[in-house]
């Protein structure tokens, strides 16, 4: 991978890590020139979709960097930035895609030294991982727009946004989740939205049958006409036409 | 803004600082190609007076309504900037920075090439955000009326004392059972010799006097939440914890002496001392009668490899010391070995002029080669060679004085977390900027005097501490202190009620209205906009930050030049 140079796209929170950022320049510490912030008020304000669209589109790596836990300038943003990278993590391995790509980390505003640190550690551990798949195979790309798509929608992000207190407080009835218990239906949750969006992402470029898709997708048609019938209730897929027995579907435009 | 974007780009050499590195002729070129930009330039700075008129120029002349400044962090300049586009008629959330100095140009200083591929790249993000942002309007908080002052030095004295002259109510925190801090040490101040205790002991009564002053002696920052306006300040005095509510916060925690052991001798041999010590003895007198020779050392723990920094006090108090040891007895020899002497400004100089007349011998030292203090018959022998005479002296002595320098307290960096502001590589605290907010933090309504900032003489942290008040009397005075617009907003439409947002808001700034749906108070609001990253219906947005500029902003990283 001679002159590989890795395009980085780092989510820096402004109290901590961006201020840390400056420090860096203000101590006149080096590090490598490929990455690129995006100031964020708080780390806990990364929507996973966003790292993936990004992934998506061809960068070969993605760091988020917030407050010490415990340092939070909003008290504990990073802890929820905490819950929503594990959601990230989850998706950028559901859609094949190395984890070493993605990265989260602590920085304080004191620490220039440990920030540059960081993203030569980063820059390196990509650098040695190489391009982005997504950039030449279509079909990891495929995955990874399935996988934003996947956080876009309500159930992941019902399920992050109510981990804390599932753990903490219990459910409705009062019944306290372990966070195994929450890490189980998590992830079985994280398989079904990634595949039925995915379904639906293929849908959208052209109409199958629920074999067709089970031999675009590998998996076995049983499981695919399952996701095909709740994605029809849904009403994000719908009947395109019948060719001899099968039936062909098409994907719907979702509001 | 339903009008088209009319983007103005503006990119600043900072002198040498980003034009040192970056080709900036060749980004404002490029940024003139970019997707509606009408106009670039360059400045050399784009933050002084000129530069600001020249963006108010071109936003009048190309009905700019959109600006993007390439220069240094939005951390210190953004507000300047804004307040400059506001003057020129624009609301101040159409502005854009884009980090080309702190995140670029000084961290690729060997790589000028990649470095200005990079300032593109960073103009071009900024582009893409620019095109995005919409005019917000600001919400309004209020400012509680009392100020704390962490520290009962000097410094800390002098700013509560100040901050109830002003009319607010003023908490002091001291670590130690007294008010007075260093100069408590002290016997006499230079320039003047002024006593220091005539300087310390009226700021004393007066604070204790004072019933606007609560002072909490014993006591130390446990814990700080909140935001300008509405700190809650959780300090523990003697073990029993209290919560403070207060508006602003002084951090006046000054700083320790270093205790140079195992240098020239200290603490091995006999009368080897530092110069605190000797103004101990200076005031408790006596034991210095014997004294008739006297070499003072300078550096002495400062300016090597562990301690780059100078303590800027130490030469002129050794002048201050050894014109007293002289005067006291014109017999005494009293030398002072230096490797720089920096007896700065006329009135310090006249001091170290003063010395060499009334005697005291003043001996440049190699630090290559440093001066050497074993025990001698009659006391401490030093050898020091001189590289003006190219050869070595040997003094036998009674008293050797080390100049050990200022350090930084040790609990420095717990305050710094608490507080979220930075320390320096020294571990002294770091103000937002040197020349344009050297009293306050980036970090709004925290501001910082004296020697926790800095090694500095009495004269300077009083300076600076009345500053700090005066900073800290703004916010306070006015009462009421608009906020960044920068916080979220909820979509009815798409809002289901879930309540999720409600129960992650830290602040209880999200409810749910009369119809079930959630609803923002946007005053109590800061921003962090974890709601919105956590919406299930993706109902919320997140003024200035929204998701399409931050993907507009990646997307266009990704796209190399």
């Amino acid at each position: 991978m001679t002159g590989f140079e890795p395009k980085i796209i780092g989510f820096l929170c402004n109290w901590c890590s961006y201020a840390g950022a400056d420090l860096a320049g203000v101590s006149r510490i080096q590090y490598p020139t490929n990455l690129r912030i995006i100031r964020v008020m708080c780390s806990g304000r990364v929507d996973p979709a966003l790292p993936l669209g990004f992934l998506a589109e061809g960068a070969d790596g993605v760091m988020i960097t917030g407050c010490h836990i415990g340092d939070c300038h909003y008290i504990d943003g990073n802890l929820h930035a905490k819950r929503k990278y594990g959601l990230l993590e989850r998706l950028v391995a559901k859609a094949g895609l190395e984890p070493g790509r993605i990265m989260l980390d602590w920085v304080s505003a004191s620490e220039g030294q440990r920030f540059a640190d960081i993203v030569t550690g980063f820059t390196d551990q990509v650098r040695e991982l190489g391009p982005n798949p997504a950039v030449t195979d279509p079909c990891v790309k495929l995955n990874l727009m399935a996988a934003k798509a996947a956080a876009e929608e309500y159930r992941l992000r019902a399920l992050v946004g109510k981990e804390e207190k599932l753990v903490t407080e219990g459910n409705v009835y009062g019944e306290e989740m372990t966070q195994e218990e929450l890490d189980r239906i998590m992830e079985e949750a994280v398989e079904t939205e990634f595949t039925r969006n995915k379904i639906r992402l293929i849908l959208s470029v052209k109409p199958m049958s629920v074999k067709g898709l089970s031999a675009e997708t590998g998996i076995d048609s049983r499981i695919i006409l399952d996701h095909v019938v709740a994605l029809r209730q849904r009403g994000w897929v719908d009947l395109h036409e019948v060719q001899g027995n099968s039936p062909v579907y098409r994907a719907m435009e979702v509001q | 803004m339903s009008e088209e974007p009319r983007i103005g780009v503006f990119v600043c050499h900072c002198g040498i600082n980003i034009g040192g590195y970056v080709d900036v002729p060749d980004v404002v070129e490029y940024a003139t190609g970019l997707p509606d930009v009408v106009y670039a330039e360059p400045n050399l700075y784009m933050c002084s007076s000129d530069g600001l008129q020249k963006i108010q120029e071109a936003i009048k002349k190309y009905e700019l309504n959109r600006v993007v400044v390439a220069s240094c962090t939005p951390r210190t300049h953004e507000p300047l900037f804004q307040s400059a586009c506001e003057e020129a008629g624009l609301n101040k959330y159409v502005f854009e920075m884009a980090n080309i100095r702190d995140q670029c140009s000084w961290v690729h200083m060997h790589e000028p090439k990649k470095a200005t591929q990079k300032a593109k790249s960073l103009v071009r993000m900024a582009v893409a955000k620019a095109r995005l942002l919409v005019p917000e309007e600001e919400p309004e908080i209020d400012i509680r009326p009392t100020g704390l002052v962490i520290g009962g030095g000097v410094s800390g004295l002098t700013s509560a004392l100040s901050l109830a002259d002003q009319g607010f109510k003023v908490h002091l925190v001291e670590k130690e059972d007294r008010l007075g801090g260093t100069l408590l040490k002290l016997d006499t101040l230079f320039s003047s010799n002024v006593k220091a205790s005539e300087v310390i002991n009226p700021l004393v009564e007066r604070v204790k006097a004072s019933t606007d002053v609560t002072v909490h002696l014993d006591s130390r920052v446990a814990d700080v939440k909140g935001f300008i306006g509405s700190f809650d300040v959780g300090i523990e005095t003697r073990g029993e914890p209290e919560m403070l509510s207060v508006g602003t916060i002084i951090v006046a925690t000054g700083a320790d002496y270093l205790s140079p052991e195992g240098l020239y001798g200290y603490s091995q041999v006999d009368n080897v001392v530092t110069q605190m010590e000797l103004e101990q003895l200076f005031k408790e007198g006596g034991r210095l009668d014997g004294v008739k020779t006297l070499v003072m050392i300078q550096c002495a723990g400062s300016r090597n490899e562990e301690r780059p920094y100078c303590s800027r006090v130490c030469c002129t108090e050794a002048i201050k010391n050894a014109i007293k040891l002289v005067k006291e007895n014109p017999k005494r020899d009293v030398y002072i070995l230096y490797r720089d002497l920096q007896t700065y400004g006329i009135e310090f100089s006249m001091m170290e002029y003063d010395a060499k007349k009334s005697g005291v011998k003043l001996v440049m030292y190699d630090k290559e080669r440093l001066p050497e203090v074993t025990g001698g018959e009659r006391g401490p022998m030093v050898r020091v060679y001189s590289p003006l005479l190219d050869e070595e002296l040997t003094i036998e002595t009674d008293m050797v004085v080390l100049s050990a320098p200022i350090i930084p307290n040790e609990d420095n960096e717990a305050l710094s977390k608490h507080l979220k502001v930075p320390l320096n590589s020294d571990r002294f605290f770091m103000e937002a900027h040197v020349k344009l907010r050297p009293l306050d933090f980036a970090t709004d309504g925290i501001y910082v005097c004296g020697t926790a900032h800095s090694p500095k003489e009495v004269a300077e942290s009083v300076s600076q501490a009345k500053g700090a008040a005066s900073r800290a009397g703004i916010p306070m005075a006015k009462g009421r202190l608009k906020t960044a617009a920068i916080t979220s907003v909820v979509d009815e439409a798409k809002c289901s009620g879930c309540g999720t947002c409600i129960e992650l808001c830290v602040y209880n700034a999200i409810t749910k209205n009369e119809r079930g749906l959630a609803q923002v108070t946007s005053a109590v609001c800061k921003g962090c906009g974890v709601c919105g990253a956590s919406c299930p219906e993706r109902a919320i947005t997140m003024r200035h930050f929204t998701n399409e500029e931050l993907e507009a902003q990646g997307l266009a990283a990704l796209k190399e030049a």
